[in-house]
């Protein structure tokens, strides 16, 4: 509960507030410490006393709106508090005051409350609103500033969106004739108790393409390089860290604890998919010259590996997956908020116009080529042992094509990172390009400092692997045993 | 009156889809629009349709006789339109701002974001 | 463009139209009404007030930002949950005074909710009346 509430409270604040923008850059820290302490509190409780749930205005659970804090989601919460803390402390350092003004942190508060609503409710209308909360903050953030690019990224992502809320609208109206429930626990028992009569599968597809798009998998990727690059980078991090996550922490959700009727069809679609998915992503980013996009691309194909774990559809898969999506969702936040502080000293985002970086920046070198080695899994780093993971399921399941495609895709990720890293950091620099003036030294501090601590979190994740991959592990459990769930929300009684 | 209007369901999705395959922007948006009211109007009628039947308890009475209109879907179209509401609101806006910046209302033309040398 | 009409029916309506969005609101726990159509009857009153006059007009009218309405309801609607909180139950846990009002009836913490309902949809309509109203005046001009 306290995760939605404190950044709500802060954002009303804010609102009350309009307009004065050091109240406002106050209020939204405070908030998303408040956020990371409350998401702590609410991991450990979880961990130690299993799901907890909680019906708001104490309606009995399935007439009235469920929130559920599990292991998953409760890991997704911590993971959004703390990007969301790092984004903040780094844009108060670069955001320009047209922007605050116009509302950017209250945007951001709102954004993170949605999120973690979409990760705790119980109740899959009230996903819908979540999901409609999170979007209207996340369209105004991407138009805020307004240059011609990015209101033509925001009309792109803008019709894409409205289009899946009104496929997962229909997918609801049509799951509430069939069940006459909305609650996730009381459909995932109707839905397992239904008949073959009923168009479960087609339900399903609904719910897998609403979904699919906001995950941005393949073929349905095509708003997320079109948009993601347009706006401030502060808001490119959070998007690429989270919002995606979103997308296919609903898919995990729904396709584990509802629509697993014919699990042949829907997750072979599934696996289908993510390969595509993975292959399509990387061979963009091969392809670009310019930093924000290539990280945009690799988003799209590190998507593909977290839906392979949902797609294989076992503990181990589960586990990887979820181990994947933590790491994937640091070092996303990472690497943008670098190419941020790139483009500060630098003066662009293009490789052409970039250049000799490691000679006055080797600091700054160092803290990319951590995150970038990571993101395509070289040993030891973070990305390594999901990927592992994920193989090791892999070849269990005899799925050599897959496999191979896995790990070509990692290959490529290498080399479209490492051309990132030559271009900008370790080329000669180019000639006649006017570089910007030094940084301040608070400035600095408040670049650097969200950086500095989220990379340390990647190396921690890679040190502490085992450990983390026993909490996933167990989180992975918890989504493939649904009558944990059922039993959380519903009581003992079925 | 299920049959009616499940056929004019499927002309809303229909027409909505059409709109969306148009190249100018506001259509673009009335396209949505029209998905959105398509998908209100099937959560109305998946629920089964009940006729003069308020959920309300009367004045006196402990509760009320079946059958009954299922307030749910009502409750859930309501959120919906608000919701659809705020969005189309916003939607306007946009249009309208990206308009003055392309200064064309052809899609086609919508192509700054993916070309570097429109940027900065 | 102003018609003398519209001025003088604005007079006489405008305060009709907030009393009986007042009157929706109270009367809306147990009949049809509630802060969401009281909050849409308050927000045309204003924007009849805006056409009849001018966006400033109504603006002053309103005395307060649009969006300070909306943080103010929100405000209100968060408080609402909060006594449930504290009880012990769940946030937004509805609770009721034995305490008999005349006009307002039992009071409780869903009329505070449905006040802050009221407030936001106020704000927000507003908000969108009057920047798309001022956009026009400015191409008028």
């Amino acid at each position: 509960m306290l995760p939605i509430l404190i950044p709500f409270l802060m954002a009303i604040l804010s609102i009350i507030n309009w307009g004065n923008r050091v109240l406002h850059r106050f209020l939204a820290l405070a908030g998303s410490v408040g956020l990371l302490f409350a998401a702590l509190a609410l991991l450990t409780t979880v961990s130690e006393q299993g799901i907890l749930s909680s019906n708001i205005g104490d309606w009995p659970a399935p007439y009235g709106i469920v929130l559920v804090a599990d292991l998953p989601g409760a890991i997704m919460v911590l993971m959004a508090a703390i990007v969301g803390l790092a984004v903040l402390v780094y844009s108060t350092a670069c955001m320009d005051e047209a922007c605050e003004r116009f509302g950017y942190y209250p945007l951001i508060l709102i954004l993170l409350m949605g999120m973690c609503g979409a990760f705790l409710t119980g109740d899959l209308f009230n996903l819908y609103v979540w999901f409609e909360i999170m979007l209207i903050a996340s369209f105004a953030l991407l138009a805020l500033g307004g240059s011609r690019a990015q209101l033509e990224g925001s009309v792109k992502y803008f019709a894409l969106n409205l289009l899946v809320s009104a496929f997962f609208l229909t997918g609801i109206g049509f799951l509430y004739g069939m069940t006459g429930s909305l609650n996730m626990a009381a459909l995932a028992q109707a839905l397992r108790a239904a008949g073959p009569e009923q168009p479960v599968t087609t339900v399903a597809i609904f719910f897998m393409i609403a979904f699919g798009i906001k995950a941005a998998m393949f073929p349905l990727y095509f708003w997320l390089p079109a948009s993601y690059h347009t706006p401030p980078v502060p808001v490119s991090a959070i998007f690429a860290g989270l919002l995606t996550k979103v997308g296919v922490y609903a898919m995990i959700r729904v396709f584990t604890l509802l629509f697993v009727q014919d699990t042949e069809w829907t997750h072979g679609l599934l696996l289908a998919g993510a390969a595509l998915t993975m292959l399509s992503g990387v061979l963009g980013a091969v392809a670009r010259r310019e930093i924000r996009r290539i990280l945009s691309f690799n988003i799209i194909s590190h998507i593909g590996y977290i839906v392979l774990g949902l797609a294989l559809y076992r503990p181990l898969a589960l586990a990887g997956a979820w181990l994947y999506m933590i790491h994937h969702v640091i070092v996303m936040a990472t690497l943008f908020l670098v190419s941020g502080i790139v483009q500060r000293v630098g003066g662009s985002f293009r490789l052409a116009r970039l250049g000799g970086l490691y000679q006055g920046h080797p600091g700054l070198a160092l803290l990319f080529l951590l995150p970038a080695l990571a993101l395509s899994g070289v040993p030891p780093l973070s990305g390594f042992w999901p990927k592992l993971v994920l193989l090791q399921a892999m070849l269990q399941d005899g799925l050599w094509l897959v496999a191979a495609t896995a790990l070509l895709v990692s290959l490529l990720t290498l080399f479209s990172m490492m051309r990132i890293w030559v271009g900008a950091f370790w080329s000669q620099a180019p000639q006649n390009v006017a570089t910007p003036g030094p940084l301040a030294n608070v400035e600095r501090r408040m670049l650097y400092g969200p950086v500095l601590a989220l990379t340390a979190l990647t190396i921690a994740i890679s040190v502490f692997a085992g450990p983390a991959f026993e909490l996933t592990q167990r989180a992975a459990q918890q989504l493939l045993d649904p009558q944990q769930y059922i039993v959380a929300v519903l009581g003992e009684s079925p | 009156m299920e049959v009616a209007l499940a056929v004019v369901i499927g002309a809303l999705y229909a027409a909505g889809l059409y709109m969306m395959l148009r190249r100018s922007m506001v259509k673009l948006i009335a396209g949505l629009v029209l998905l959105g009211y398509a998908s209100n109007l099937l959560i109305f009628v998946v629920s089964r349709l009940t006729r003069a039947r308020p959920p309300l308890v009367p004045e006196g009475a402990q509760g009320i006789a079946e059958p009954f209109a299922d307030p749910v879907p009502q409750a859930l179209i309501l959120t919906a339109i608000v919701i659809g509401f705020g969005l189309q609101a916003f939607a306007l806006v946009l249009v309208r701002r990206a308009y003055q910046a392309v200064n064309n209302d052809d899609l086609d033309q919508v192509t700054a974001s993916d070309r570097p040398d429109l940027q900065r | 463009m102003t018609s003398i009409i519209l001025v003088v029916a604005t007079r006489l309506v405008f305060p009709l139209m907030l009393m009986f969005s007042l009157f929706l609101l109270l009367r809306g726990h147990d009949a049809p009404g509630g802060g969401f159509v009281g909050g849409l009857m308050a927000a045309s009153a204003f924007a009849l007030y805006a056409f009849a006059t001018s966006v400033t007009r109504a603006r002053d009218a309103l005395r307060r930002s649009t969006f300070r309405l909306i943080g103010v309801g929100l405000l209100f609607a968060f408080v609402s949950g909060l006594p449930g909180l504290f009880a012990g139950s769940p946030f937004l846990k509805a609770l009721w005074t034995s305490a008999e009002l005349p006009v307002i009836g039992k009071l409780s913490s869903v009329l505070l909710f449905d006040t802050g309902v009221l407030l936001v949809v106020v704000g927000v309509t507003l908000t969108i009346v009057f920047a798309m109203a001022e956009a026009d005046e400015e191409e008028e001009e």
